[in-house]
């Protein structure tokens, strides 16, 4: 509802107007603004001039204001000596103060240093630790690892290995997979396509079937044993005599029923398994299956925690 | 000025505007374009190969960006998943750069060597095969696709025109081999760039397909280099705050 009646306001005088006129009778109020908010308004102004020597502020010829403020932080030099520095304020250093910060999470640092200090046998007997370690380990894992073995470490068949089950291709003891992780894997195995004849591939196959006992020992496989241990096809080298594999080759364990890459499980007649064993032997591993290493790229304590969670994963050796 | 006048000016008042806002941005942005410290003085940083720029395009037009940041913040969290905080250096030959805050995928900034060529052809064609909660798209055709070259050398040299120091004469060569090491000035010479792509290529076959270049190559080989040329052993960490 409009009311044409002049404001009660203005009539007594009491607010006045800015004084300009639009359209000949168009008029504007002029209400200041409240002492107390000016006050606040001149208040955050004068407390601006003091943040700029506070903190960096403005621009002066090649440099800038820098600020007196200044954070305090600790940094390990490369003989390993916890140096105390103090540097002004800017958003590097105050990381580091932060990253440094034992106030902040005492309990975590503390758990840290023990982890850190402790052997692997200490680590593993000491269930304290051990939640700490899958704790942390499980975000570290699922940060940098997940993406090719899964969340669970359980791996892909053929890709990336199970983390999970016991059988270990560079070996399942906490220094071997330290080991794996600080300098990286990259299997190889050659391809036998050019080397082996079609039938001679038949005969390996089935041999290798009859290590786990998916096949039954025949005069195929006798042939394949043949090569497998001898020159042709040279298999023992990496393998070894056993065909246990050779954890410093890399070289996978032939005698458990645990695939890492031919997907022998999931074929369901005899005929299917060898075939897929015949294709991978004939192609072998080239450059592809590499596992990175993580020296340099994650921290050596964040290494030594991985390899400890990992290990606990389950097929631990 | 009266004010009346400014009021009733409408092409004046416009241009008042501009000048009292384009003051905050001025005053935030010139000076770092004369201030000594804004690019840290660091060693490693170098513009990126021909192959590898292709692969940069790529992931430009493919809107990878719309998605993932490359630009770790000095915060402990980022720290502590990605690794160490992005560097102004890092991105002087970047342009346009790729910093931003928009992560719906993660940072990317210290990608390369994370994982291996193969993962990164499996993902892209494919992200849930090897990531099965990932809501990233399927990007089937680079590995379809062959990679075009036969405009690298324009574009390393519009890239030229802004700063970026490929080199055309022998001195601008020379002075990249005084930089950079003869086999990276190799790399940054435009009248070799379609041979320093290919070379690059076949050595290292990103795509793992041995007879072909696609454009999944030239992608894997740019997502592989990211964040690894500065070498951070070699630096004291207080090193970087001086620098701010
Ligand atoms: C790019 C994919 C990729 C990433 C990321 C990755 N791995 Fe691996 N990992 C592999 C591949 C491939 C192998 C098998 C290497 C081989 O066949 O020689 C492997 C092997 C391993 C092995 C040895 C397994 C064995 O049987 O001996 C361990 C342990 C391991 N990875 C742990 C990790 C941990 C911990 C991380 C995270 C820090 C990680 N991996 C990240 C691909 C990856
Ligand atoms: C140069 C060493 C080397 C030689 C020679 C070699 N292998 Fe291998 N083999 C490996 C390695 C290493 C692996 C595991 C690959 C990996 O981890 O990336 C492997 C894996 C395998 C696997 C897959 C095991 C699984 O768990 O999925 C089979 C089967 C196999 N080899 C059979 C053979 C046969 C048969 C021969 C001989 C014709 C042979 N290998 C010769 C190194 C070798
Ligand atoms: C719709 C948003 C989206 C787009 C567009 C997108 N991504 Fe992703 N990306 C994701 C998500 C979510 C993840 C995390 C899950 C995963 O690993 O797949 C991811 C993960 C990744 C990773 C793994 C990072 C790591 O450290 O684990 C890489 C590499 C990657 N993307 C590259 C790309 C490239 C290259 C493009 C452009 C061709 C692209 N992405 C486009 C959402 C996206």
């Amino acid at each position: 509802m409009s009311d044409n009646t002049p404001n009660a306001q203005q009539k007594s005088g009491a607010v006045q107007t800015t004084g300009h006129a639009w359209d000949g009778d168009l008029q504007e109020y002029n209400n200041p603004l409240p002492r107390w908010w000016l006050w606040c308004f001149y208040g955050t102004v004068a407390f601006s001039v003091l943040y700029w020597f506070i903190y960096p502020s403005w621009p002066v010829g090649q440099t800038w204001l820098k600020g007196f403020h200044t954070v305090s932080y600790t940094t390990v030099d490369k003989a390993g000596q916890e140096q105390e520095r103090e540097h002004r304020w800017n958003t590097r250093a105050l990381l580091l103060g932060d990253l440094g910060d034992a106030a902040r999470d005492p309990q975590r640092k503390a758990m840290l240093a023990k982890v850190e200090a402790a052997s692997y046998d200490q680590i593993v007997k000491d269930p304290k630790m051990m939640e700490f370690v899958r704790s942390v380990g499980k975000g570290l894992f699922g940060d940098n690892c997940a993406a090719c073995h899964g969340r669970g470490g359980q791996g892909v068949v053929g890709m990336y290995p199970n983390l999970t089950d016991d059988d270990w291709l560079w070996g399942g003891s906490m220094d071997k997979i330290h080991e794996t992780l600080v300098q990286g894997r990259n299997g190889f195995m050659p391809a036998f396509g050019q080397v082996l004849k079609p039938d001679q591939l038949d005969d390996v196959a089935e041999y290798v079937l009859t290590l786990s006992n998916e096949a039954q020992p025949g005069e195929a496989s006798e042939r394949g044993k043949a090569i497998f241990h001898g020159q042709t096809g040279g298999c023992y080298y990496c393998h070894g005599a056993d065909a246990k594999g050779v954890p410093s080759q890399g070289a996978a364990n032939l005698t458990d029923k645990i695939w890492a890459i031919a997907d022998v499980p999931t074929q369901k007649t005899l005929q299917d398994k060898k075939a897929v064993l015949k294709t991978f032997i004939a192609s072998g591993v080239n450059n592809t299956r590499v596992m990175p290493a993580w020296k340099g790229r994650l921290k050596d304590d964040d290494i030594k925690l991985l390899a400890v969670y990992v290990h606990q994963l389950g097929g631990a050796k | 000025m009266r004010h009346e006048q400014i009021e009733t000016n409408s092409g004046l008042m416009l241009l008042l505007i501009l000048v009292v806002i384009s003051i905050g941005g001025l005053v935030e942005i010139v000076p770092l374009f004369y201030i000594n410290e804004t690019v840290e003085q660091v060693e490693g940083v170098r513009p990126y190969t021909p192959l590898e720029q292709r692969g940069r395009d790529i992931y430009v037009r493919e809107g990878c960006y719309l998605c993932h940041s490359q630009q770790i913040r000095p915060f402990r969290d980022e720290w502590q998943r990605y690794g160490h905080y992005s560097l102004a250096a890092e991105s002087q030959y970047d342009h346009p750069f790729q910093w931003g805050s928009k992560r719906t995928g993660p940072d990317l900034a210290r990608l390369g060597g994370k994982y291996s060529n193969q993962w990164h052809v499996q993902h892209l064609k494919a992200p849930r095969s090897v990531v099965p909660q990932s809501i990233m798209p399927n990007y089937p055709w680079l590995l379809e696709t062959d990679l075009d070259y036969s405009d690298v050398a324009e574009r390393m040299r519009a890239l030229r025109a802004t700063g970026v120091p490929y080199s055309v004469t022998q001195q601008e060569y020379d002075a990249n081999v005084k930089k950079f090491g003869q086999a990276v000035a190799d790399q940054l010479d435009i009248n070799q760039a379609r041979d320093s792509l290919l070379r690059q290529a076949r050595e290292k076959d990103f795509d793992g397909i041995p007879g072909r270049i696609t454009e999944m190559e030239a992608l894997v080989a740019y997502l592989q280099v990211l964040g690894t040329m500065v070498d951070f052993t070699r630096y004291d960490e207080g090193f970087f705050t001086t620098f701010r």
